[in-house]
């Protein structure tokens, strides 16, 4: 007979030494493990209940500034600074880590509409309602780190072009030298041509002499290289596509959003909508798709839509797809550089975080000191959310409200794929889905959209009964992407 | 190169756990996209699984093949522990104890520590790795039972009247004095949950973590001591004097199903650890293999006594009787049980008890003298997961363990019948009602437990016996109200639905809302 016996030696299966790691040994017969399932779901509801536990999203507050933050803009190569500018005039250079401010660049004298900063990060643009646009040099990055003591240092413009309107927004090229200005038409400026002259051209009021440090008198070009002008109304916002340099999308107070290539000396398409667009923001990672953030009418906030719309460029008939969830009028918008999702201001003092195709805010920031934002942009390493509100705070968000931040050990980055992989899993289970859905509003939001439902309720219902008693195919409804827009223009 | 992809097939198919869904007929394009590339990680992880079992797997698993002639159940103890080799000859052994009674065990999970109990109040922990006695105590009173909890340092002992909980090093931490005079003491792993049936044939399950009775149900069949935990659903099973079988779940006053296997007593039961095997034994002489998916009819009849049954972690039936021991095994694959070993045993020794240790290949059997304990080859699992059972467990790792399974500890209401339906969704509008007999059922057990209540003696004249019953009738009328109330209502609604159904037919869709409403609401 042939016979064998289950033996284990304890030296095969136990560690040598004290300083050995413990020996780990691995079976994946599902027939040992009893109720999986069970013991599965049990830990999503676990991993759900503590995302909750962990979701602090607020990292800190900058203030310094004395009136509301109107704009803000960053750079792609310098992940710890962010400049902001306010209504009084006041723009300054922020360093993120420690939530200070490193530089201060005063001189506008109203309020500053409009902050980009150059492709290289060393210059900074802005623009304001005293028709003047400035152009500023940002201290290095050495000189950011060393101010750990409290002075900052103060800048002097570069350069300054006076205008005869008030400039609305200002964005620079991706990969450029040339910026534009909204206000009364666009411009395109270009901040690195000048030529050195000593001739004082006087031919035209457009051309101004300024004194160089050395006193070399020079000639800039302080008109802008090209003007689209297109109706009558003020351009309000303006961006550049970051794939393509030449493209831009700028929106308008006639309800317009306008794309503009600057090889061609007109524009390549207006969309008009409903409503006003407040901001557009391109997808880094998708540069053909736009997202425009809707002005609602504060009249009637509940029948206007305060939504976001995507587009794509090449086709605005229909929009991709519709964001809702703001109770008011969203003020300000920004995509992660990971291109999945975004983030919105708006005027009901929220902050909401967008998935990319998703038709509902997947994250909401709010709190009870932050007022009106109207500014807001995601940090480059898709990390953080900074939002310039009315009450003249930055403040400083976590992306992912219960994400730890810092140095994680492989041991809790697999630990925390694992939690995201299970509520993944059982997501759609109702136990799981209402604690992973649950978030505070505050009160006035919470009405303002259980308001906003029962009124859409009310006319979904009409229309079903205007359809319901009238001939079949006599009335059609027009879906939503398309019902914002009254026509296209190329 | 063929034979190895298709033995790597068959094993995929075990660690798909089932079908992959049906993604035709889904009409969102991007769910389908989504769900065909989570199919296609499962199919990789399962072949990896495969792979790793193939190739990775420390140890091989036992057998026993008789050659020539030669028929493997006439294959001796004694012939078996000459070929083998010595450390596993150490595994066979008796222990006679012949004044304290007859013995009945319990090993951990782990296969590494087994409690023991005699009749006469013995009671002990033994590491069998090292045959290292940890602890006897003798507590003087009859012990019915022992079972380990959750690890090696708590176990329960049923004795005379109560059950107790000790510790490894023998202190008694609690009487358990609710369950009463319990026979057959169980643990539910999963849930912490310990389940007694008792004298008066009352079932009791108690959460040993926080120490809250979680069900108390009156079964209503008699006194029983045939009980049995199936691994797989947590579902309890007793066998009754009638020859039927119940099966109970803590959340329910009234068995989840009940099953006439034989025609007369029932001695003993025994679950396959994947859950879909039950083997029964009646006093009829007839063992009984029954697919619990399929109660129509059994798949087996084998004839044969048996006073105690066993499941191995590989499918092998160990039947002990009288003083003799039978393993029967599933040879062909075929949920066929055949003859495999015997084992006898001196005559005057009465087996009360046979338990497979986990993870070995060894058989224990707790009888009238003391206990034994045998070579099967071929019956345990030849390798562990440290992460489920580890029998060279340090104390560190036994601490961790102990915590994540707490933090895993499953709520009673997740035992039921079919545990793979947690996690899928219902159907969202049809709310599952239970149907007239369950409900009367349910109903008729709460009337049970309601008259069950013991009121208070009251003093100073207050104690008539008119005012005694009418309490009594007060709380029995109150355990039946929401039973009532919930059949008036549905009477109301479906006189609702009649009158409405009679209107609706005739106006067309617009025109309904208009429709003549006998009924004001």
């Amino acid at each position: 007979m042939k016979v064998k016996v289950i033996s284990r030696s304890t030296e095969e299966f136990t560690r040598e030494r004290s300083q050995d790691l413990q020996r780990v040994f691995r079976n994946f017969d599902p027939n040992i493990r009893t109720q999986e399932k069970a013991v599965e779901y049990v830990r999503a509801l676990n991993a759900a209940k503590l995302e909750k536990i962990f979701a602090r999203p607020f990292v800190g507050a900058m203030d310094g500034h004395i009136d509301a933050v109107s704009c803000m803009a960053k750079n792609p190569n310098h992940l710890k600074g962010i400049f902001s500018g306010s209504m009084d005039g006041d723009i300054r250079l922020w360093d993120i880590a420690s939530r200070r401010t490193v530089c201060k660049f005063p001189g506008h004298q109203g309020a500053v509409k409009g902050v980009a900063a150059s492709t290289d990060g060393r210059i900074l643009v802005s623009c304001g309602t005293d028709c003047i646009v400035r152009l500023w040099n940002v201290p290095s990055s050495s000189v950011m780190e060393s101010n750990d003591s409290s002075d900052k240092s103060v800048q002097v413009p570069l350069e300054e072009y006076v205008w005869k309107n008030a400039f609305w927004a200002v964005d620079h090229q991706w990969d450029g030298d040339r910026f534009a200005t909204a206000g009364a038409g666009v411009h395109i400026w270009n901040h690195n041509k000048f030529c050195f002259n000593p001739v004082i051209l006087l031919c035209s009021d457009k051309v101004l002499l300024w004194l160089s440090h050395d006193n070399m008198p020079l000639i800039y070009r302080s008109a802008p290289e090209k003007t689209f002008e297109w109706g009558t109304d003020t351009v309000i916002s303006v961006r550049f596509n970051p794939g393509q340099p030449n493209v831009l999308a700028t929106s308008a107070t006639d309800r317009s959003i306008v794309l503009y290539d600057l090889r061609m000396s007109s524009e390549v398409t207006k969309l008009i909508m409903r409503t006003r667009t407040n901001s557009i923001a391109w997808n880094p990672m998708e540069p053909i798709n736009f997202t425009a953030a809707y002005h609602g009418s504060l009249i009637n906030q509940a029948n206007e839509d305060c939504n976001c719309y995507s587009y794509d460029a090449r086709k605005l008939d229909e929009a991709k797809c519709v964001h809702k969830d703001h109770v008011s009028a969203v003020m300000d918008i920004d995509y992660s550089p990971t291109g999945r999702e975004f983030v919105t201001g708006s005027y009901d003092r929220t902050v909401r975080i967008f998935p990319y195709n998703g038709g509902h805010s997947r994250e909401i920031y709010h709190t009870k000191r932050m007022q009106r934002v109207f500014c807001i942009k995601f940090s480059c390493d898709a990390t953080y959310v900074i939002s310039g509100s009315d009450d003249a705070n930055l403040r400083l968000w976590k992306a992912k409200a219960s994400e730890q931040l810092g140095v994680l050990l492989p041991r809790e980055q697999k630990r925390h794929n694992y939690h995201e992989a299970l509520k993944n899993r059982y997501k759609h289970l109702p136990e799981v889905k209402r604690i992973v859905r649950h978030r505070h509003l505050p009160k006035p939001i919470f009405k303002a959209a259980a308001l906003r439902r029962t009124v859409m309720e009310a006319v979904r219902r009409k229309e079903e009964r205007r359809k319901a008693h009238s001939a079949p195919g006599s009335v059609t409804t027009k879906p939503l992407r398309k019902r914002r827009i009254i026509k296209v223009e190329e | 190169m063929e034979e190895i992809s298709e033995e790597i097939d068959i094993k995929v198919k075990k660690y798909l756990r089932g079908e992959g869904a049906n993604l035709e007929v889904l009409q969102d394009k991007k769910l389908k996209g989504q769900l065909a590339v989570r199919e296609e990680l499962y199919g990789k992880s399962a072949k990896a699984a495969a792979k790793a079992e193939k190739w990775l797997m420390p140890s091989e698993g036992g057998y026993l093949e008789a050659e020539g002639i030669e028929k493997t159940w006439r294959i001796r103890q004694e012939a078996i522990s000459r070929e083998v080799d010595i450390s596993s000859s150490r595994n066979q052994f008796d222990i006679t104890l012949p004044d304290l009674g007859p013995y009945t065990m319990d090993f951990t999970s782990s296969g590494r520590y087994m409690t023991f109990g005699g009749r006469k109040g013995h009671l002990g922990i033994v590491d069998m790795k090292n045959m290292d006695l940890i602890k006897e105590i003798q507590v003087r009173e009859t012990v019915r039972d022992v079972v380990f909890l959750h690890n090696e340092l708590f176990f329960a002992a049923a004795q005379k009247n109560y059950p107790y909980i000790y510790n490894r090093d023998g202190t008694e931490l609690h009487c358990l004095k609710e369950h009463g005079a319990v026979l057959r003491l169980q643990f539910l792993k999963n849930h912490f949950l310990l389940a007694s049936i008792n004298k008066s044939g009352q079932l009791h399950y108690q959460d040993v973590t926080m120490g809250q009775m979680v069900g108390n149900h009156r079964t209503g069949l008699g006194r029983t001591d045939v009980m049995r935990v199936n691994p797989f659903n947590g579902v309890v099973a007793l066998g009754h004097s009638l020859g039927t079988v119940s099966m109970w779940k803590p959340t329910s006053s009234a068995p989840l199903l009940k099953v006439l296997c034989h025609r007369g007593p029932i001695s003993a039961l025994a679950f396959h650890p994947n859950g879909h095997l039950m083997a029964t034994a009646g006093k009829e002489k007839k063992i009984k293999i029954w697919d619990l998916r399929k109660l129509d009819y059994e798949l087996q009849n084998i004839p044969g006594h048996a006073n105690t049954l066993d499941f191995s972690q590989k499918g092998l039936l160990a039947c002990g009787t009288r003083s003799s021991v039978q393993i029967l095994g599933d040879l062909s694959g075929a949920q066929n049980y055949s003859r495999y070993m015997n084992h006898s045993m001196v005559k005057g020794y009465q087996i009360g008890k046979v338990v497979f240790r986990p993870y070995e290949d060894v058989l224990a059997i707790g009888h009238s003298m003391g206990w034994s304990s045998i070579l099967i080859p071929g019956s345990g699992e030849p390798n562990f997961d440290s992460w489920v059972a580890n029998p060279f467990e340090t104390s560190k790792q036994r601490r961790e363990k102990e915590v994540r399974s707490l933090l895993d500890k499953l709520p009673p209401e997740t035992i039921m019948l079919d545990p793979t339906k947690i996690g899928t969704v219902r159907p969202a509008k049809k709310k599952e009602k239970p149907t007239k007999q369950e409900r009367e059922a349910e109903m008729e057990a709460a009337i049970e437990d309601a008259k069950d209540i013991d009121f208070k003696r009251k003093t100073k004249g207050r104690n008539k016996p008119s005012k005694r019953v009418k309490k009594m009738q007060e709380t029995v009328a109150k355990a039946k109200r929401p039973f009532l109330e919930q059949n008036m209502e549905e009477e109301e609604l479906l006189a609702r639905k009649k009158q409405k159904t009679s209107e609706v037919v005739e106006l067309p869709v617009s025109l309904q809302r208009f429709a003549k409403k006998k009924t004001l609401t």
